[in-house]
């Protein structure tokens, strides 16, 4: 549609000025000067700089923590889309089946939604708490010695846990309002033709929802690169050994723990690349192939 | 026809108050064992059932300053509502305005604000932290209220969902609302505010939780304790201690940074849903 207010000069730029000068001042400024610091080095003191070209993408890349730490990513934000995704899916399902109390489960399931990563991650921390923790006594009855201080594994599984029970809920919003938009004529017609629910689902509504299942899986790696900083930070700190640090984990800690700067804005630049690269990828690519 | 199955139904039923129930698990030992006493807690495992300590547990809270905090759970809890109605109505505000100038307003250069804008949705702030940081201290908004907020409101979510809202007011109602002589702030207020009421208040429930939720940027501005927000504390409870966890504090803690924004997600379901949904398209 053309713009209905033509004549007015000074009026856009009014509107706009808000938004523009706080994008350009806590956007572009910052983004830019990561950038720039990405390419110099500083002394311990941080009082000169010179200009270094590559060496701290070089120094990054060359240190075997930052693939342990990209491994680690991937392992989690997997887990936590798969896990987050399919109990979400399995529950929805179920919830518009039964279709009185769909709206009632929606109630009770919607919540975990509204409680912050990291106050999720505490709730988490006490479950599996090594000496007053009910799920690790429970486990250390079965004889699995439970302590997610020393042992990584546990630790990556415990914020696994933690991040998915908290965004389970926020996929299934979307399943359920994806689900109750199916048309009932053609599960209907489909039943006429004898297709039991579980040849109805797999034939009709899946195909029907993967508009929805790719959109969450986007979000899904979302949150789980960069909104779970909270549930990292309070469960594991990183640790141990480097077990829980994903890549934004791993900017901060070599940046405002470690002080190194280059090395973090070099790593902030990576990140920013791979993001950009990764969102132009599954648009370009992937969105074609998911049926609408 | 055998379209519908009642033994089917029973057993999502059954599943699904199964799975109600273990969602619930976490929260509902959490605030168990926030009414037991440090001592309490420690003589055996995780209480199922509430003690006799909750009222004297939340009131020390509440009152007294928390070592290890240097303040009182009350004085984060207020912070955490500055930052999240500052951020929420913030961002709110800036977006209505700059997504009314683009789809309403010719102007030179538009294009180029729209991505301009458009691209922060694709860099959140934990990525740009450190460079963010150092403007943030440049500016000298280090433990401050703007600075807890402003640099959170630099993202386009909600000036891109306006934007989608508005490209569906039909041009008919702007040209009959300009014959009959209204300006472009006339029609903001009279007519497209009014009209986008269920929209924004879908709105202010997503960015309420997201202001109320943040971590990474308030741990990192603020070192005075008057500024620093509720969950953010929790971290400090739980390191604080020399030997023992203080559970009852830090479960007691966690439990009241989760009753508001869950107050708020429950009061506000049908828009929060409708926000949620439309912010697919």
């Amino acid at each position: 549609m053309s713009a209905p207010f033509q004549r007015h000069r000074i009026t856009p730029w009014i509107l706009m000025a808000p938004q523009l000068g706080i994008v350009l001042v806590f956007f572009f400024w910052p983004a830019l000067q990561a950038i720039e610091q990405a390419f110099y080095v500083e002394d311990a003191f941080g009082l000169s700089r010179e200009f270094a070209g590559l060496v701290n993408f070089k120094a990054v890349l060359s240190d075997p923590t930052y693939y342990q730490a990209a491994g680690t990513t991937l392992i989690f934000s997997l887990a936590v889309a798969v896990g987050a995704m399919s109990i979400a899916l399995l529950l929805a399902v179920m919830a518009d089946r039964v279709i009185r109390g769909a709206r009632v489960y929606r109630t009770l399931l919607v919540w975990p939604y509204a409680v912050a990563p990291a106050v999720a991650g505490v709730l988490w921390l006490f479950l599996f708490d090594p000496t007053l923790g009910l799920i690790s006594g429970l486990l250390g009855n079965m004889g699995i010695e439970w302590d997610h201080k020393l042992n990584g594994a546990q630790a990556l599984a415990l914020v696994i846990m933690a991040s998915i029970w908290k965004q389970m809920s926020y996929n299934f919003v979307f399943f359920l309002a994806a689900l109750q938009s199916v048309p009932n004529s053609l599960l209907e017609a489909a039943a006429i033709d004898r297709a039991g629910p579980w040849r109805r689902f797999w034939t009709i509504t899946f195909p029907l929802l993967s508009p929805t299942a790719f959109f969450l899986l986007v979000m899904n790696s979302v949150y789980a690169f960069f909104e779970t900083f909270g549930t990292i930070d309070t469960v594991t700190s990183g640790g141990p050994g480097g077990a829980t640090t994903t890549l934004v984990y791993k900017v901060y800690q070599d940046g405002f723990v470690g002080q190194d700067m280059g090395a973090s804005a070099a790593q902030s630049v990576l990140l920013m690349a791979l993001v950009g690269g990764l969102t132009w990828f599954q648009f370009r690519y992937v969105e074609k192939k998911v049926q609408y | 026809m055998h379209y519908r199955r009642p033994g089917l139904d029973r057993l999502s039923h059954a599943l699904l108050a199964v799975c109600c129930l273990l969602f619930l698990l976490p929260v509902w030992l959490a605030f168990t064992a926030s009414t037991h006493t440090l001592g309490a807690l420690y003589s055996q495992t995780a209480p199922l059932w509430f003690g006799e300590a909750g009222w004297d547990n939340y009131r020390h809270l509440l009152s007294g300053s928390i070592g290890g905090l240097g303040t009182d759970v009350l004085t984060l809890l207020i912070n955490s509502t500055i930052m999240a109605l500052g951020i929420a109505i913030g961002k709110i505000a800036i977006s209505v305005l700059a997504a009314y100038a683009i789809v309403f307003f010719d102007f030179p250069f538009r294009r180029l604000c729209f991505w301009l804008i458009f691209i922060t949705l694709m860099l959140p702030v934990e990525v740009r932290i450190l460079p963010t940081f150092e403007v943030v201290a440049d500016l000298g908004l280090l433990d401050s209220y703007a600075g807890l907020i402003l640099p959170l409101i630099a993202s386009a979510t909600a000036t891109f969902l306006l934007r989608q809202f508005y490209l569906t007011i039909p041009p008919e109602l702007v040209e009959a609302a300009r014959i009959d002589g209204a300006g472009p702030w006339r029609f903001l207020r009279d007519i497209l505010l009014p009209l986008s009421k269920t929209n924004l208040a879908a709105l202010f429930v997503i960015m309420f939780l997201y202001g109320w939720n943040q971590y990474l940027w308030p741990l990192l501005i603020t070192n005075d304790a008057d500024y620093l927000t509720i969950v953010v504390s929790l971290k400090r409870l739980l390191t604080s201690a020399d030997g023992l966890v203080p559970w009852q504090n830090v479960t007691a803690t966690a439990v009241l940074a989760m009753l508001p924004p869950i107050a708020v997600i429950l009061l506000m379901q049908r828009y929060f849903v409708k926000g949620l949904v439309d912010s697919e398209k």
